[in-house]
């Protein structure tokens, strides 16, 4: 099962720990840990599911490329990182 | 009188009491490091919110029942599912997203039977609750109305219902203000709705059609308590006084240093008394001549005092956002915050101010509690 884990950021604001879930995809991978931690979903996908403006997704090493739908496949036991740019003062 | 403030912040909210003789200070700080686009209560329930824009997640709502003390994450308006087929644009041709990028307007509804409240945001969606901000519900009447099509980003780049100014007599009399989007009244509670900013000038437009309703840019809408159908504005271009509950507006042509500005507030019983913070006009934005000042007119906007007692006169270069200036429910007290991190208060309608901070984060928003 793919592993998926969440930039420490987040955490100040809702508890996402890193979660071991099924999916072919990134958006059944995601679906599984927001089924378990609703609160999540906002933080990390706008109003109609789509990666939000400044967070990023990697699937290994490889930067998701289907931010609207999210349908980059996921291999078996991949690692999914949930990250974001720190920027601004 | 209202003895507590709420200030929200770029870096966090913090609550201002008075305290021995009249003096107000800092007296808690929360949220540091994260920026409040807003603050709201509803007196109704004795609920206080704050409204996040976290950049990188998105818009969130916490709500306090004890004053301020915890404060938890209630529901957030979301829009509804886009049709795949549908191309919603702007007269420009931009792509209105349909996912809520600040959360820019918290007001109670009228009646105090009614638990509804509303909640206006960037890119323009209305959004209603009923369970004290646990859940919300998005106005599709408004959304859904030809007119919608006309609004735009003013200084954003998506346009924004800032202000809503339900009418005490009917809770079915809800006037909201959008920019650029005009005025908007419904009179059935939400479930049709009229522009209604004739006699507004729009000057960043071509002459024929600045006097659309549907293209104003109104910064901020306030409605006297006591006298709802007197209503203030301050626009884009100046700023408009209604006495007959929005149908008609009428521009005042002088208002002491510049009749430009973001922020209003009108006397809760005296509804020809406002009170508004200028800047020099659009393109500049910053107190003439450096010298920060308030504007107070008493007779309906033919003539302003410029109060300046307290406020300093040299190189300040305060800019004061929309909701950046506050009455209380007494109209004697009242405070604005600047983009430069001060923050005053008046405790005698504005006759003179004392300073509580120059070293405050920049502010969005105030409102007494």
């Amino acid at each position: 099962m793919p592993r998926v884990s969440f930039t420490p950021n987040l955490r100040r604001h809702v508890d996402c720990p890193t979660a071991e879930v099924p999916g072919r995809t990134v958006r059944e991978a995601l679906d599984a840990v927001f089924a378990q931690n609703p609160r999540l979903r906002g933080y990390v996908l706008d109003d109609q599911g789509a990666l939000r403006h400044h967070m990023q997704v990697f699937v290994g090493a490889t930067q998701l490329r289907d931010r609207v739908t999210l349908g980059d496949e996921v291999p078996a036991g991949a690692e999914i990182h949930v990250l974001q740019a720190l920027s601004g003062g | 009188m209202s003895d507590t403030l709420l200030v929200a912040s770029r870096k966090g909210l913090f609550t201002v009491r008075q305290g021995r003789e009249q003096r107000w200070r800092v007296d808690r700080a929360q949220f540091l490091g994260d920026h409040l686009s807003l603050v709201g209560a509803d007196p109704r329930r004795g609920s206080w919110f704050g409204a996040f824009e976290h950049g990188h997640f998105g818009p969130k709502l916490v709500r306090s029942r004890d004053k301020g003390e915890t404060w938890q994450e209630v529901g957030k308006p979301a829009y509804p599912e886009k049709p795949a087929d549908l191309k919603d644009v702007d007269p420009m041709g931009r792509e209105i997203p349909w996912s809520v990028k600040r959360i820019w307007a918290l007001e109670p509804g009228s009646e105090p039977g009614d638990g509804r409240l509303w909640l206006g945001t960037i890119p323009g969606g209305l959004f209603t609750s009923e369970d004290d901000g646990g859940s919300w519900q998005m106005v599709r009447s408004l959304w859904d109305h030809p007119g919608r099509k006309q609004w735009f980003g003013g200084g954003a780049d998506l346009p924004g219902l800032h202000s809503i100014c339900p009418d005490p007599r009917d809770p079915r009399h809800v006037r909201v203000a959008v920019s650029c989007g005009g005025v908007w009244v419904t009179r059935d509670g939400g479930a049709s709705w009229a522009a209604s900013a004739k006699g507004m000038r729009a000057a960043y437009m071509p002459p024929e059609q600045a006097h659309v309703q549907e293209i104003q840019d109104p910064h901020l809408m306030v409605a006297c308590r006591e006298r709802p159908d007197a209503l203030w504005v301050q626009h884009h271009n100046g700023i408009f006084r209604s006495v007959d509950g929005a149908r008609t507006w009428t521009e005042i042509g002088q208002a002491g240093p510049s009749t430009f500005g973001f922020a209003v507030a009108v006397h809760p019983r005296q509804p020809d008394t406002a009170w508004f913070v200028p800047a020099v006009k659009d393109e500049a934005r910053y107190p003439k001549d450096g010298r920060l000042v308030v504007t107070r007119t008493r007779d309906g906007g033919r003539n302003f005092d410029v109060l300046t007692r307290g406020l300093p006169q040299v190189d300040a270069y305060d800019l004061v956002f929309r909701h950046g200036l506050a009455i209380d429910g007494s109209g004697e007290v009242l405070a604005f915050g600047s983009t430069t991190g001060s923050l005053y208060v008046s405790n005698d309608g504005g006759n003179g101010w004392q300073c509580v901070s120059e070293h405050l984060p920049p502010i969005d928003a105030l409102r007494f509690v």
